[in-house]
């Protein structure tokens, strides 16, 4: 299976891929670790004709921390975040959840910021990032701007960015008490259901990936939470529940609160 | 486009299709035909070479994205005629039948070793996540990581 034509360019620095981006327009796909683009453009589901890698730009692959949060470049690897200790120590839940995406050789090449461009319904990041509630840092032509989570994810694929726009990191506030729960997809392991749940005190913040076609703050469990794991039972209240051959819309409802219900005991 | 890059300590510059993969780079371009195709879509690990010290499935990677890295394929793992001790592992203890996916899961083993010097039998298992062994032989695939965990750290 080969791609479709296309040319390369390495792009050097952030305001060269923006330029290459709004040059080329639609024609044209940014490449981080090509672990999303590269089986679609082997399918040929998806064939651009200029291809600008983004993955040398220096700067975008560092964890730093900046005024009490924690700034992900988004060219982080999974296995980077999975493996940093300032994550493991201030944002343990998002190392949780680096670990459970793929297996080494997808976590030492795919990445935070190609993961959430991506907007895979089936994506395990998803899920975190809203309940952390991070900010997602883009550039494009008219500067950078900061995304808020709420509003970044609008669809299956489909995300806030402008065409001209990439991401170059996602801030996180530290968080202390947080769990990701996953049910693996049993041959491609990607998430069934992945729930995070993040706590202060006796309210709670829930993010949940695979169940609809756009990952969500379950608002119903996040309501009616009092201390006590039966608020899972809200897991899917409103939620129009995705329905394929892993799980049809009744199991991946029960599937959402047990995962649910996990993350809240754990 | 012109990619110069080290492979197995030695140093190739060639002119080749951005479309290219890696794989088809080391195998077609290099005559490296170690690095084995399964499934050419990701799942099955066989391709997995080491890039700059990391596993990474060769499949999904264009050789233009290993440009000025540093390989090291199954045919670099081996120090002259003295194999390398996940290879001698898997040779005496029985980690492969019929070796298709050998080189994919030495290259992996490699990695998890590298990370973890003294993986538990669940951690190997865990780390051998990405690679599919069609005959099945998983139990002895993980038996000799642990003999070369052993050897490598005595
Ligand atoms: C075998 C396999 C198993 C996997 N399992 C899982 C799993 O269990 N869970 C999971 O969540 N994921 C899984 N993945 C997906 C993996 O995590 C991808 O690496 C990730 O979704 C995309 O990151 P990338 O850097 O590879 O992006 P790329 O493939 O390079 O890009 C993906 C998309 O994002 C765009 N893009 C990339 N970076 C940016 C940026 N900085 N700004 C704007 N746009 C950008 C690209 O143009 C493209 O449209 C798996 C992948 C494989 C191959
Ligand atoms: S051939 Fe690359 S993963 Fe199967
Ligand atoms: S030994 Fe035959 S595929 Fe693994």
């Amino acid at each position: 299976m080969i791609p479709a034509k296309f040319d390369y360019i390495k792009a050097s620095s952030v305001s060269e891929a923006v330029d290459l981006l709004d040059k080329h327009g639609f024609d044209a796909k940014i490449l981080s670790g090509g672990h999303s683009l590269i089986p679609a453009m082997k399918l040929r589901l998806n064939r651009p004709e200029v291809l600008i890698d983004i993955s040398g730009i220096s700067g975008m692959d560092s964890i730093t921390e900046e005024g009490g949060e924690i700034v992900i470049g988004a060219n982080c690897t999974h296995h980077d975040i999975a493996t940093s200790k300032l994550v493991n120590d201030d944002l343990n839940i998002l190392a949780q959840t680096a670990k459970a995406i793929g297996d080494i050789q997808v976590r030492n090449r795919g990445t935070l910021g190609g993961s959430l461009a991506h907007a895979d319904p089936a994506a395990d990041y998803p899920a975190t990032v809203l309940a952390c509630d991070a900010t997602v840092v883009a550039e494009g032509k008219k500067g950078q701007r900061s995304i808020p989570i709420s509003d970044f994810f609008q669809g299956i694929f489909t995300t806030a960015l402008e065409d001209d726009e990439i991401i170059t990191s996602i801030r996180f506030p530290k968080v202390k008490n947080g769990n990701y729960q996953k049910f693996f997809q049993s041959a491609s392991r990607f998430a069934v259901v992945g729930v995070a749940v993040v706590k202060s005190g006796n309210e709670v913040k829930v993010g949940i990936t695979g169940v609809a076609d756009t990952p969500y703050r379950a608002k119903g469990v996040e309501n009616a939470y009092n201390g006590s794991a039966d608020a899972a039972d809200h897991a899917v209240d409103n939620v129009e529940v995705m329905s394929d051959h892993f799980a049809d819309v009744e199991y991946r409802s029960h599937l959402a609160k047990v995962m649910t219900k996990r993350a809240l005991e754990a | 486009m012109q990619i110069t890059l080290t492979v197995n300590g030695k140093q190739y510059s060639n002119d080749i299709e951005p479309r290219m993969s890696l794989t088809q780079y080391l195998r077609e371009v290099l005559d490296l035909t170690g690095t084995h195709v399964g499934c050419d879509t990701s799942g099955c690990g066989a391709c997995t070479v080491s890039l700059n010290g990391a596993a990474v499935k060769s499949c999904t990677l264009l050789a233009v994205q290993a440009d000025g890295g540093e390989l090291t394929t199954i045919e670099g793992m081996a120090n002259g005629n003295e194999m390398h001790p996940i290879q001698k592992a898997f040779k005496e203890h029985h980690g492969l039948q019929c070796g298709f996916c050998t080189p994919g899961m030495v290259m992996t083993a490699a990695n998890i070793l590298k990370d973890n010097p003294n993986p538990s039998e669940e951690e190997i298992r865990h780390g051998l996540e990405g690679n599919f062994c069609r005959c099945t032989g998983y139990h002895n695939i993980v038996k000799s990581i642990q003999h070369a965990a052993e050897e490598i750290n005595n």
